[in-house]
């Protein structure tokens, strides 16, 4: 008699727990973009990695003689206003850039979580304390912010931990505000009202119920962080307080290019590429992500 | 809380959950006062389904969630088993907990979408730490899951992939898991199609024989309260109207309300219904702005100036038949 | 067609193309409302009665869309109309209410302005004063009472039961010759849903306007239609007159759900259910939809689909039982 009740999905699988690698298995058909998207990823983290085994130059070595040369078969994305090889650069800056690009954006999502969860499940004063820490974060120039902090900072700690904590700061606001809206609602939820009624905690309400519901959105809001951080560090390094010359990143490439846009484009191309690249990466692997963490499209 | 069972024997017959005088109320976005239960005492003696009816904002469902502590009282107190719950500790009041379960309206939205079915009905299993190990608890959970009538196999399904009426099974057995000694359904059929609503009824009262609980059931459906209560108490605007074994309220409804309650439902045979009836005339009143002395005046045919004055005590007219008016 | 019925509806085939497949929600509905007449619908969800309505006023949106089929109102074919000719006719020949009163009502508009729009667009009054008298007695007619002041309220200030007036105010005040209810008091309270239902009814008897009821409660079709069709998985199942589907129901369906109704007063120790669930109208197979709850199914049931065959005057039953029962 219930056999014909449960009217959706009658070829699944029966009765089998559906594992991580059905899950994988599952992503590679339904989502290859995503799969590929996560190779290259990795395949660029390999690259930066290997960078002084994947190219005769070092980071820095200048030859003046050599300067703003068309791509050919010794440079094959040619040379910058130094003579430095961009190719090199480019292994070189996906180092500083990967690493800004991911880091900071999953530390203010820690921070954003936490404290917009608080925020939305416990109400009251903790709620507007939190929210009026976000609302003056978000109304302050998140540039200005960051550079206070590279200045005060910048004594103390290197000038990478600076650019972590600085970015990290500026990207917690608006994390906590989605979590805290969609906390506010998902607690009105039955089925939170139902854990409740059960005796279930707080605390596993909190984890357990609201947070995997609000993974669609942070996993958005991750994906968009993660070019404006890698963007915002080349406008810190432009501004003289990021990465320091001659050290490379794509943000700092770009800004320099910029003076020879029209005329050696390939300066500005490679690195923007390059951005472009691991920012769809990104965006099509959270997408993917998301999918897979779906259980409504879990059937199809 | 010493031990409930103990407690159950020494006063058998008498109420398993009762409330005294219990209160609620909501602020609005306004800041001004919403009378959702106002004055309330009742009880539900062990093994008894009581149910509780009214239109939509009477605050049954506020009552309901009062009673189980799901909402704190305004004032007034709750007791189980005599010891009172208001104000008890959160600590100690998690061992209460686990005897007093809720079934909900919306099958649809009181189950996490993004778990599977055997972690929904083993989450209270979990949270008490009934079951030792892993396959303990899946064991536990197929056995519920038989019990409510849903397929072993559908064990790691998520509930989107489920009816309407699978899913509300699988909340009651989310609810019987701990074996409850009461057991409040919140509208529990009011979401569902017609021909599902009879088994997921059928399916409440056979559980209820086999497992023998107290049970509150909330409905604005007479029909299907005649169906399943043993006791029937009619709430309007916040305040208890009558209460009454089932049979007696049926047929002798006391307070002018109930009657029209009873007028009101749709009669199912077309032949009957050119028959007079006498409908209620006007709106239910708001709750933010309750009418003085009765509450039911402002649509009452019978309202004299008492009732704009004093509210009404409930009384009690024999065999359990109680009823708050003035004209009785 | 003949002069009695305001609407005929023949053969109507309406689909829903999703990424999963087609839906036949409506399956080749044969539908006719007389004149001055309540015609109930009945079924659960999704068995496609909303859509049937959709159907005829032009809601259908992607991705649904009327297959094939008929649907004549008055003298006009309705399939294939442009949309234009079609908006003329709605709100003003023909007009629907909707289940939820809070959502279909504009919340930042005053209902008196919603309900002189109707009056506007199809120009039936040249003035804003005009229009808002007519407003006004229409609030009157259907029981809003201090008109005057309703007229400049916002949807949010009034009661469900008001709100729902106000919606029949705005379908009427054209004064349609068809009114589509799509399950009108499911969202209201009991002594409400009696208010509202006495005013349909009242209505009709008064003006000669027809109305087609949509609905999935059974007390509130043996209250007010006059002629009942009961729907299953996008086809009509069964078809009579009020008297003939209460007293005699034919279809096991139809006496399925007449039999699993509670009863006040009845001493049922136990409901009688019909098993199982309704089937997904992406899985259905060639026989009847209803054979996987049927009791008395047989292999025939399973391969083939009954037609819908008279069983006594103006009823009709689609199951093969009635030709063994003869």
């Amino acid at each position: 008699m219930m056999a014909t009740e449960a009217n959706v999905n009658i070829n699944a699988e029966i009765g089998e727990k559906d594992g991580v690698k059905a899950k994988l298995r599952r992503l590679c058909r339904q989502n290859p973009l995503a799969v590929i998207s996560a190779f290259v990823i990795v395949a660029v983290i390999i690259l930066a990695a290997c960078a002084p085994f994947l190219t005769p130059y070092r980071e820095a070595q200048q030859d003046l003689l050599a300067r703003l040369q068309k791509p050919s078969s010794a440079h094959i994305f040619g040379t910058d206003e130094l003579g430095r090889d961009v190719f090199t650069r480019i292994l070189y800056g996906a180092r500083v850039s990967l690493v800004i690009g991911i880091i900071p954006p999953a530390i203010s999502l820690v921070i954003g979580i936490v404290l917009g969860l608080a925020a939305g499940f416990f109400g009251g004063k903790v709620d507007y304390v939190i929210m009026r820490l976000a609302d003056i974060m978000l109304s302050f120039p998140s540039l200005l912010l960051t550079m206070v902090l590279m200045y005060t900072m910048g004594r103390y700690a290197n000038s990478i931990v600076c650019i972590f904590a600085a970015l990290a700061l500026a990207g917690w606001a608006s994390v906590a505000r989605v979590v805290r809206s969609q906390t506010l609602s998902l607690k009105e939820a039955d089925y939170v009202e139902a854990a409740r009624s059960i005796g279930v905690g707080k605390w596993k309400i909190m984890f357990r119920h609201i947070l995997p519901n609000c993974i669609p959105s942070l996993i958005v809001l991750y994906t968009l962080n993660v070019p404006s951080c890698i963007l915002s560090e080349s406008t810190l390094s432009f501004l003289g307080i990021g990465v320091q010359p001659p050290a490379a990143s794509w943000g700092l490439m770009v800004n320099q290019s910029k003076q020879f846009l029209f005329s050696m484009p390939w300066l500005a191309l490679a690195p923007s590429v390059a951005i472009m690249i691991i920012v769809l990466a990104f965006n099509f692997l959270g997408d993917g992500l998301r999918d897979v963490l779906d259980p409504y499209l879990q059937t199809r | 809380m010493s031990e409930p069972s103990a407690a159950t024997e020494q006063k058998s017959g008498e109420a398993l959950l009762r409330c005294e005088n219990l209160t609620k109320t909501f602020l609005t976005n306004k800041k001004q006062t919403l009378h959702a239960v106002t004055d309330v005492t009742l009880g539900i003696a062990a093994g008894e389904t009581l149910a509780l009816v009214g239109e939509s904002g009477c605050g049954k469902s506020t009552l309901g969630r009062t009673l189980l502590r799901l909402l704190p009282a305004t004032s007034g107190s709750v007791y189980f088993h005599d010891v009172e719950i208001t104000g008890m500790p959160e600590k100690a009041f998690k061992a209460v907990r686990p005897h007093m379960q809720m079934v909900f309206q919306d099958p649809y939205a009181s189950l996490d979408p993004r778990m599977t079915v055997r972690d929904i009905i083993a989450e209270p299993l979990k949270t008490y730490h009934m079951c030792g190990s892993k396959e303990e608890t899946t064991e536990r959970v197929l056995e519920l899951m038989e019990k409510t009538g849903v397929a072993g196999d559908f064990l790691y399904r998520y509930p989107h992939q489920f009816s309407g009426g699978q899913r509300q099974r699988i909340g009651i057995a989310r609810a019987i898991a701990l074996n409850p000694e009461i057991l409040v359904c919140d509208e529990p059929v009011s979401a569902l199609d017609v021909s599902v609503r009879s088994q997921i009824l059928n399916l409440l009262k056979r559980l209820k024989e086999e497992m023998n609980h107290a049970s509150l059931f909330i409905s604005h459906d007479l029909s299907v309260v005649y169906f399943i209560a043993d006791r029937v108490a009619v709430m309007f605007l916040g305040h208890l109207c009558e209460i009454a074994p089932k049979e007696e309220l049926y047929a002798r409804p006391l307070h002018p309300y109930t009657g029209f309650l009873l007028n009101a439902i749709p009669k199912t045979d077309p032949h009957r219904r050119d028959e007079e009836r006498r409908l209620l005339q006007g709106e239910i009143p708001s709750p933010v702005n309750p009418p003085s002395g009765c509450c039911f005046r402002t649509r009452c045919p019978y309202a004299t100036d008492r009732c704009r004055e004093e509210i009404p005590e409930m009384r009690d007219f024999g065999g359990g038949h109680m009823a708050a008016c003035h004209c009785l | 067609m003949s002069k009695e019925n305001v609407l005929e509806i023949r053969d109507l085939h309406s689909s829903f193309f999703t990424d999963s497949g087609v839906v036949r929600a409506v399956n080749g509905v044969d539908l006719v409302i007389p004149q001055g007449k309540i015609i109930g619908l009945v079924g659960e969800s999704g068995c496609g009665k909303s859509m049937t309505a959709k159907s005829v006023m032009g809601l259908l949106r992607y991705p649904g869309r009327i297959e094939s089929g008929s649907i004549r109102f008055m003298d006009k074919e309705l399939v294939g109309l442009p949309d234009k000719e079609l908006r003329k006719l709605c709100g003003n020949e023909m007009s629907m209410i909707f289940q939820e009163p809070m959502t279909s009502l504009n919340p930042v508009l005053r209902v008196g302005r919603q309900v002189e729009e109707a009056i506007l667009v199809h120009g039936k009054a040249e003035k804003r004063a005009e229009a808002k008298k007519l407003v006004l007695d229409m609030f009157e007619h259907v029981g809003i009472p201090e008109g005057e002041k309703r007229y400049s309220c916002y949807p949010h200030e009034l009661s469900g039961g008001l709100r729902q007036r106000v919606m029949i105010a705005m379908a009427m005040v054209c004064r349609p010759r068809l009114l589509i209810a799509d399950e009108p008091t499911t969202a209201l309270d009991v002594t409400i849903e009696a208010q509202i239902l006495q005013l349909m009814q009242k209505e009709c008897r008064e003006s000669g306007m027809s109305i087609l009821l949509i609905t999935h409660n059974l007390g509130v079709v043996a209250e007010i239609c006059d002629f009942v069709y009961v729907m299953y998985a996008g086809r009509i199942v069964e078809s009579g007159s009020v008297c003939e589907i209460f007293d005699h129901p034919a279809h096991p369906y139809t006496r399925g759900l007449l039999h699993s109704m509670p009863v006040i007063g009845g001493d049922q120790e136990y409901l009688y259910a019909i098993p199982g669930a309704v089937p997904n109208l992406l899985r259905l197979g060639a026989g009847c939809a209803f054979c996987g709850r049927c009791e008395k199914a047989q292999d025939r049931c399973r391969e083939e689909m009954p037609e819908l065959k008279a069983v006594g005057e103006d009823h009709f039953s689609r199951c093969f039982l009635h030709e063994t029962e003869g």
